[in-house]
């Protein structure tokens, strides 16, 4: 191999292991963590690069360099010299393909530090990846072929590293072997880089000239053959920067809660990771969002008491008043507390082959929180290639665009800006539970700060006891025909009979009225739900039993409008008659409209239908009659309560 | 300023996925195999929910092969950590005596893969804590932390979901259920380090001391059993004894020992440093069917 590193002064530790390995350990226990990401596709030499720090610094064994070497010779792309790609190559499907799909993590250490590097592939159509590796990484390093200098990819991979909030960028030129190490390509493709990361907001990185496969500039700077480069080697410089955690301590105190810690009746204490700040027996603290102050009496672990805790650690803290706290309340310094808010603009980045919809309900992880939150239609799409806005009407897959947020109870959190931990969610598919997309939040929108909860002095409960019955919401779903209105129709009429206050709803007496500015797409609808699904809470709350007649074809709404209300006051009732039987009966003559195709989006013709798969009560119409199903439903109803 | 080495930030790091779990999860359980990988993950459970013990079982999927000092540690574990200790052993596997010798691959398959698909969901555990580490195999160098598992414990490498700074998704379907690795970021020498610098206690057998070995097939074994070894092999092989230790612990038959004079956690972590063939290399599992083994094994459900 070329520059062989066996005499390299970095590495150099064989001699201290076998003659004080006491020492050596000693040397190792103080080491920090840097965890950093690669940017760049295959032709970049990322996976070569990689690999060379694996192999410059002995994270390559025997056996493993054995079988690098068969493998080089098999489908290597280096001839018969070691393909260090091949290394770091690890999913069989992807070996064949000759791409990197996935993020992989890699080890290795040096004298002065251990190294977690994300390996990412490069192409547009893996922009998830590359975020996801991003997202905990502290640097990142942006490769460049010195043959081609800054290209579109260069662009993107700078513009999501400085959106997932990597301060710290390495440009490396690679290949300078393959332009005789000229130092005017270097410059002028550092001039080029530079005034492109300016105009997004980078203000500071480092370029360094490299040849991942010669070796040059990787441990030690100058290389023979780069004498004019004045900066450190790559390792230099990564064993230097300033790591994460020191510049989270600077900021106020903040815990996100994990976990109550109560063995038993003397001790409660709250589990969490402190995400910024420091904190101290003695302290002032503010729990937010109760609002509640108290101060910390213990800092609570296996090693004993602590006199202070600071951003990273993991502990239990134990306050000296009796105050409310539980998972996902904030643990914060008492005169700086985070704010709470149910509406934000934020970056969105989709991750999910299906489309984001507009409207529809999404759990929202943020730090320890998790709510049902919703998308406004994007404000903008960025096109990272060119970075025009774009307008747009959803996201799609590695779509990455600007949107509204409103979450249905207040969250705590800070702008990613500021902070990493408190700024940045997940959005969760209810029905498929994937990941579907990754947020961070740019601020809140004055409307959620100027709209308060007004709090009144008549709680649902009483409206409900002066009723003297239990408030539900009896959603009845299913086909259109399939006899949803009718059974409805009978159930309020036997329930006015025994005295319940009722209400019906009925889908087309309100698309008359409060939803008659909605149409019948899939975005459409879903508002449909959420409008009829508000106001059945309304009266929910107002001690009524409510009684709805919707198709609600998306299991997503109908469960949308089960979390909006307080546990066991939905009850699904699936109207469940086969598709035949209702286009047989067509009442209203719109199946046949819908075969004709004079009627678009029409359930169960050219819209799906999503039966309920666990519905608290399945009425099947072909075996029962109106009435017997609407004495069923009573029974269940009321029989629970 | 307290600078946090990356020790502590490892240790952290597990902690905080520990408590995400216990927190999320409907019933959890954690996996041990005895190991000194499984030691260090015990510990960071103790230290993640002090002074409450770990609020889920240990539970060993047992092949009836392991060492006896195994044997001996896990139940000594469990207890100082105020745990239940479940052991499962899968009937089928005991009532064909399957072993090492006569079944090879299937050894693996019936006592371990379907052992352990059996125990969970025997006792409707959906999640499982495993020590494994991205720094061991290529394949698991892109396993998520928080890795899922289809109602029939299938892994599909193209259908993970994005792992975001420290948001895991915990989220799953009725059956379904989460294998998650605390230890992910941890290589072969921070468990070493981390073991050191807490006193964790690990099985004897990681130290070297004369030990009664055989060769078997080119690999030089330990003979921890051997009225066993007879019954199975049909003759007690040649038995010599040997400075040796073992770099991973698994079922004695298929673990290879090496001759080693490293005594002391100091001797063996130098040992380790200055060797020249990786960690895995003394296991027989990885090699069965070529590069892509442990992959092959994970789609099908090993751990």
């Amino acid at each position: 191999m070329a520059d062989a590193p066996a005499t390299d002064p970095v590495y150099q530790t064989d001699a201290l292991i076998s003659e004080d390995i006491e020492a050596y350990l000693e040397s190792h226990q103080s080491k920090t963590l840097l965890r950093f990401i690669t940017c760049g596709s295959v032709d970049d030499g990322k996976s070569t690069l990689i690999g060379r720090l694996l192999y410059d610094s002995k994270m390559i064994f025997e056996d493993q360099l054995k079988a690098l070497e068969e493998d080089s010779k098999r489908v290597g792309t280096q001839g018969q010299e070691i393909d260090f790609a091949l290394l770091v190559d690890g999913l069989a499907a992807e070996r064949e393909q000759g791409i990197t799909i996935d993020v992989a993590y890699r080890f290795f250490t040096t004298e002065k530090r251990k190294f977690i590097v994300a390996d990412t592939p490069g192409h547009e159509q893996y922009t998830r990846n590359m975020v996801t590796g991003a997202s905990t990484a502290d640097l990142a390093v942006i490769l460049v072929d010195a043959r081609k200098g800054v290209l579109t990819q260069t662009k993107r991979h700078s513009f999501l590293a400085h959106l997932v909030g990597i301060r710290h960028i390495v440009l490396a030129v690679n290949k300078m072997d393959l332009v005789d190490y000229d130092q005017s390509t270097f410059e002028h493709i550092v001039a080029d880089y530079r005034s492109f990361a300016n105009e997004i907001g980078i203000t500071e990185f480092t370029p360094i000239p490299i040849s991942g496969f010669k070796g040059d500039n990787i441990t030690n700077a100058p290389s023979d053959k780069t004498k004019w480069y004045k900066g450190p080697s790559l390792i230099d410089h990564l064993e230097t920067v300033e790591v994460s955690n020191t510049a989270a301590q600077a900021r106020s105190f903040r815990m996100p809660v994990q976990w109550v810690n109560r063995p038993n009746l003397d001790f409660r204490g709250f589990s969490g990771l402190i995400t910024s700040g420091s904190v101290s027996p003695g302290d002032a603290v503010r729990i937010v969002p109760s609002g509640k102050t108290s101060t910390v009496k213990s800092i609570v672990t296996m090693d004993g008491e602590l006199d202070e805790a600071v951003a990273g650690e993991a502990v239990t803290i134990c306050l000296a008043d009796e105050v409310d706290v539980s998972r996902g309340s904030v643990i914060s310094a008492a005169d700086d507390p985070p704010e709470s808010a149910d509406q934000f603009e934020a970056n969105i980045v989709w991750m999910s082959d299906e489309d984001l919809i507009p409207g529809r309900g999404y759990w929202m992880k943020l730090a320890t929180q998790t709510v049902s939150a919703t998308l406004q239609q994007p404000k903008y799409e960025i096109d990272i290639n060119s970075l025009d806005h774009l307008a747009a009407k959803t996201l799609s897959l590695n779509g990455i665009g600007v949107a509204e947020v409103t979450t249905d109870k207040p969250i705590t959190f800070e702008s990613y800006e500021t902070s990493r931990a408190l700024g940045s969610f997940i959005l969760i598919d209810k029905i498929s539970n994937a990941t579907v997309a990754a947020g961070t939040i740019n601020f809140s929108l004055r409307r959620a700060q100027n709209v308060h909860w007004q709090s009144v002095d008549i709680s649902r409960e009483q409206h409900a006891a002066m009723k003297n019955q239990k408030p539900a919401v009896l959603w009845f779903t299913g086909l259109s025909g399939s006899g949803k209105s009718t059974i409805a129709n009978l159930v309020e009429k036997k329930l006015h009979r025994m005295n319940r206050h009722t209400f019906l709803l009925d889908g087309d007496n309100v698309r008359h009225g409060l939803n008659k500015d909605l149409g019948f797409t899939e975005t459409d609808r879903i508002e449909n739900i959420r409008r009829v699904g508000e106001v059945a809470k309304l009266m929910a709350d107002a001690g009524l039993i409510v009684i709805t007649a919707f198709i609600s074809p998306f299991r997503a709404e109908r469960q949308m409008v089960r979390d909006m209300l307080p546990d066991g006051e939905f009850v699904e009732v699936h109207i469940d008659t086969p598709l035949e039987v209702a286009e047989a009966r067509d009442v209203k003559g719109l199946y046949k409209k819908a075969r004709e195709g004079t009627l678009k989006n029409f359930t169960g013709i050219d819209s799906p239908y999503e039966e309920p798969e666990e519905p608290e009560i399945r009425i099947d119409t072909t075996a029962v009659t109106p009435e017997e199903a609407a004495d069923l439903i009573i029974d269940r109803l009321l029989g629970d309560s | 300023m307290k600078r946090l080495t990356h020790l502590q930030r490892l240790e952290a790091e597990s902690i905080h996925i520990m408590r995400e779990v216990a927190a999320e999860a409907n019933k959890p359980v954690m996996l041990y195999s005895v190991g000194k990988d499984s030691a260090v993950m015990l510990h960071l459970a103790k230290k993640a929910f002090f002074p409450s013990p770990p609020p889920f079982p240990l539970m060993h999927v047992d092949t009836t092969w392991k060492f006896k000092d195994m044997y001996a540690l896990r139940e000594k574990a469990a207890q100082d950590a105020g745990m239940d200790l479940i052991v499962y052993q899968n009937p089928e596997a005991k009532e064909r005596g399957i072993n090492p010798f006569d079944h090879g691959p299937l050894h693996t398959d019936m006592w371990k893969t379907e052992g352990l698909k059996q125990a969970l969901d025997k006792y409707g555990f959906d999640a499982a804590f495993g020590g494994a580490r991205r720094d061991e195999e290529k394949s698991r160098a892109k396993e998520r932390i928080f890795s899922f598992r289809t109602a029939s414990h299938g892994w599909d490498p193209k259908n993970q979901r994005p792992e975001l700074w420290n948001l895991y998704n915990t989220r799953k379907a009725k059956g379904e259920s989460i294998r998650v690795f605390p230890l992910s970021n941890w290589t072969e020498l921070d468990i070493w380090q981390y073991i050191m610098a807490e006193n964790i206690e690990i099985v004897p057998l990681y130290f070297a001391a004369e030990r009664p070995t055989y060769e078997y097939e080119g690999g030089l074994f330990m003979a921890d059993d051997i009225e066993r070894l007879e019954k199975v092999l049909g003759k007690v092989p040649e038995i010599t004894n040997r400075s040796v230790r073992f770099r991973t612990l698994g079922c004695f038959p298929l673990t290879g020992a090496v001759e080693s004079e490293a005594a002391t956690l100091a001797d063996v972590v130098q040992e380790m440093l200055l060797t020249t063939t990786s960690e895995r290399d003394g296991r027989v599992i990885d090699k069965d069917s070529g590069d892509a083994s442990m992959e092959k094994k994970k789609q099908e459900g090993y751990f």
